[in-house]
């Protein structure tokens, strides 16, 4: 058991797979000597040395489209997008390329990649840094979603995500990365399989990512106001575990659905749908959705504050079911 | 180094299979027998054959939409290929892919594509693959004009340089991308000029004679192969058809249209081989008689061919997860 930063178990997890595998490589932007804009990747260049911790060239296509090149040929990259927001520059080779390949080559391809993407706000990035565009990802058959909230669970399941025969999109919240917190297991998490938080009675917080730490914050506040609430941190969005949040909804009967992303064609609207559908018959109360505001990431402190879902929204949404 | 007669000669038989498979899709389409998007690679036949008799079973090609040549080129199957274009299960992509998606994995295929210039990066991939693996396998980038307007095109040929990747990219300059002249689509005339760019070598050959391709071809292969990094190949040649099939291709000038014709690479080939000494016309005649009926047994392969069950449209999406299918 030790205690661990969510940054070093992403590092862990990488680690313990390229001293195993040597087809197993991490290339990105600045990932080399640099060690990574957040410096996830420190010390790894000298543990591995410049050709399985490679620098690129600012080429996100040529990035994603190494990734898909080299899983399809025999290794099992790890790609760094400095910025979940870069995608849009690459994302032509992992929406038509690296999702679509096994499909439309009729299942004989396997495409054992990772791609990094650290994303979120509160980091002062302003509009092109600070997005979670998760959902452009959900909504792409092909590719599995995953998006850890603490240093456990990013180890475990990064080792799942570079175990995968598929591209496995692998997230993370950018100030998550200094946050600290046991690691009892260096095992593989299967992706698929939630989390159960806390466990309460009153009304489901299903929700993942930074927010799994606002939801615990409300949940504080809402004991002290008799509301027990029980936390779900789904932990990969895609396979998504239904079981867990159908036979939590069985037991509280209400559901709070909590993403940091724009809530507009967010991932909790596609969470909230399958609750409503699903889980219709043991709902009390509207399914709550709650995300960020839909407009672009502002930059200062103060705006960003009232962009953000926080764990206030959390509370309210619960009080008013009660 | 100059082809041998027996390279002359399967190069002129892959030409051949190239120039039927591709009759026989633009009159079945014309039937329609089959369906989609049919990108033919007629009158540039003497490209991928020439560019693939320098490599091995083990390396790799990425290809395009206009795929067909470079699949059959690369010993891709005709009659899986031609089951796929039907649309059938037992085709190459279980009728999931068609034309633009054709793979073959055993034979070092990774693809047809629809995207132009996505091939490009994932031939980065292919590269940086055998560089890790330590084999001394290549990879051949085939592309058009068209997509050297792409930023994948600048991003790829920068990181094979820097990364010294084993990498062959092969610009099948066919004057067009889709109904924009080369000298529209872009202020050059030599894309191979674009090679100085990265710091590679680029040379601009005749695409139309199977000869010229294969000097250049075994020498960026011997390049790649021997770790010295890679080689841009801009091959000027001609798309006799439209962008599609069903493109009456309008936009062409028929001045144009007859002078490449008058350069067609078959009968050019052809008459390259019997005043060489290669081959007698007769061993020609035989060579088309042979791809003839390969060419009829396909058809007919691909119209008894079962079509896919219903229930194969959930499966493939991943290695593990069947995808829930609607229920009617």
């Amino acid at each position: 058991m030790s205690m661990m930063t969510y940054g070093e178990a992403i590092r862990e997890a990488m680690s313990i797979r390229m001293r195993e595998d040597p087809n197993v490589i991490l290339f990105g932007e600045d990932v080399g000597a640099f060690g990574g804009c957040f410096g996830v990747s420190a010390g790894m260049f000298d543990e591995f040395g410049p050709e399985r911790v490679r620098d690129t060239p600012i080429s996100e296509g040529a990035i994603i489209g190494s990734a898909v090149g080299s899983a399809a040929t025999g290794l099992r990259p790890i790609a760094e997008l400095m910025f979940n927001d870069f995608l849009t520059v690459g994302m032509d080779q992992l929406v038509n390329q690296a999702a679509k390949m096994r499909y439309m080559f009729g299942g004989k391809i396997d495409l054992p990649m990772v791609v990094r993407l650290p994303a979120g706000g509160r980091t002062g990035g302003a509009a092109q840094h600070s997005q979670s565009l998760e959902a452009w990802l959900t909504h792409t058959p092909g590719l599995k979603v995953v998006y850890p909230s603490n240093a456990q669970d990013a180890l475990g399941l990064l080792l799942s995500a570079i175990d995968d025969d598929n591209p496995v999109m692998f997230f993370e919240q950018k100030t998550l990365y200094a946050t600290k917190s046991e690691v009892t297991s260096k095992e593989p998490i299967p992706l698929g399989k939630g989390r159960i938080v806390r466990e309460g009675k009153d009304v489901t917080i299903v929700t993942y990512a930074k927010q799994v730490l606002d939801a615990e914050e409300a949940a504080k506040k809402l004991a002290a106001d008799g509301i027990d609430a029980e936390i779900i941190d789904i932990r990969t969005l895609y396979p998504l575990d239904k079981d867990m949040i159908a036979q939590s909804i069985a037991k509280t009967h209400k559901a709070i659905v909590v993403t940091e992303e724009t809530r507009r064609g967010g991932y909790g609207g596609e969470i909230s749908a399958i609750i409503g559908e699903e889980m219709f018959d043991n709902l009390d109360a509207p399914v709550a959705r709650i995300g960020a505001l839909n407009t672009p990431v502002p930059f200062a402190p103060n705006l960003e504050d009232v962009y953000l879902p926080n764990a206030t929204d959390i509370v309210l949404a619960a009080k008013k079911m009660f | 180094m100059a082809a041998s007669k027996e390279q002359m000669k399967d190069i002129y038989l892959r030409m051949r299979r190239i120039r039927d498979f591709e009759s026989a899709a633009a009159r079945l389409f014309a039937e329609g027998k089959i369906y989609g998007f049919a990108h033919l690679y007629l009158g540039e036949e003497a490209i991928a054959p020439a560019v693939c008799e320098c490599l091995r079973d083990d390396d790799y090609i990425t290809s395009t939409h206009r795929g067909h040549g470079h699949i059959i080129a690369k010993g891709g199957d005709i009659n899986l290929m031609m089951a796929e274009l039907f649309g059938r299960y037992t085709g190459y992509c279980k009728g999931k892919g068609g034309s633009m998606h054709i793979a073959d994995r055993d034979k070092g295929i990774l693809g047809a594509n629809g995207i132009v210039g996505a091939g490009q990066p994932i031939s980065c991939g292919a590269g940086l693959s055998i560089k890790i693996r330590k084999t001394d396998q290549v990879c051949v980038c085939f592309f058009g004009d068209g997509s050297t307007n792409q930023s994948t095109f600048h991003e790829s040929l920068n990181l094979a340089s820097i990364w010294k990747l084993p990498i062959v990219f092969v610009c099948e300059n066919n004057h067009y991308g889709i109904s924009m002249s080369q000298d529209r689509h872009q202020a050059i005339k030599d894309i191979a000029d674009r090679g100085a760019s990265y710091n590679i070598p680029g040379v601009a050959v005749d695409g139309n004679d199977p000869m010229a391709v294969y000097e250049a071809a075994q020498e960026a292969v011997a390049r790649a192969r021997a770790g010295k990094g890679p080689t841009l190949i801009e091959c000027k040649t001609y798309r006799q058809h439209g962008h599609f099939e069903g493109d009456p291709a309008t936009y062409k000038p028929k001045e144009e249209q007859a002078a490449w014709m008058a350069k067609d690479p078959m009968p050019r080939y052809s008459k390259f081989l019997v005043e060489n000494g290669v081959m007698t016309q007769a061993e020609i005649d035989d060579v088309d008689k042979k791809v003839a009926g390969e060419l009829d047994a396909a058809i007919k392969f691909a119209d008894a061919q079962p079509y896919a069950p219903d229930e194969s449209v959930v499966t493939d999406v991943y290695s593990d997860i069947v995808e829930e299918v609607r229920v009617r």
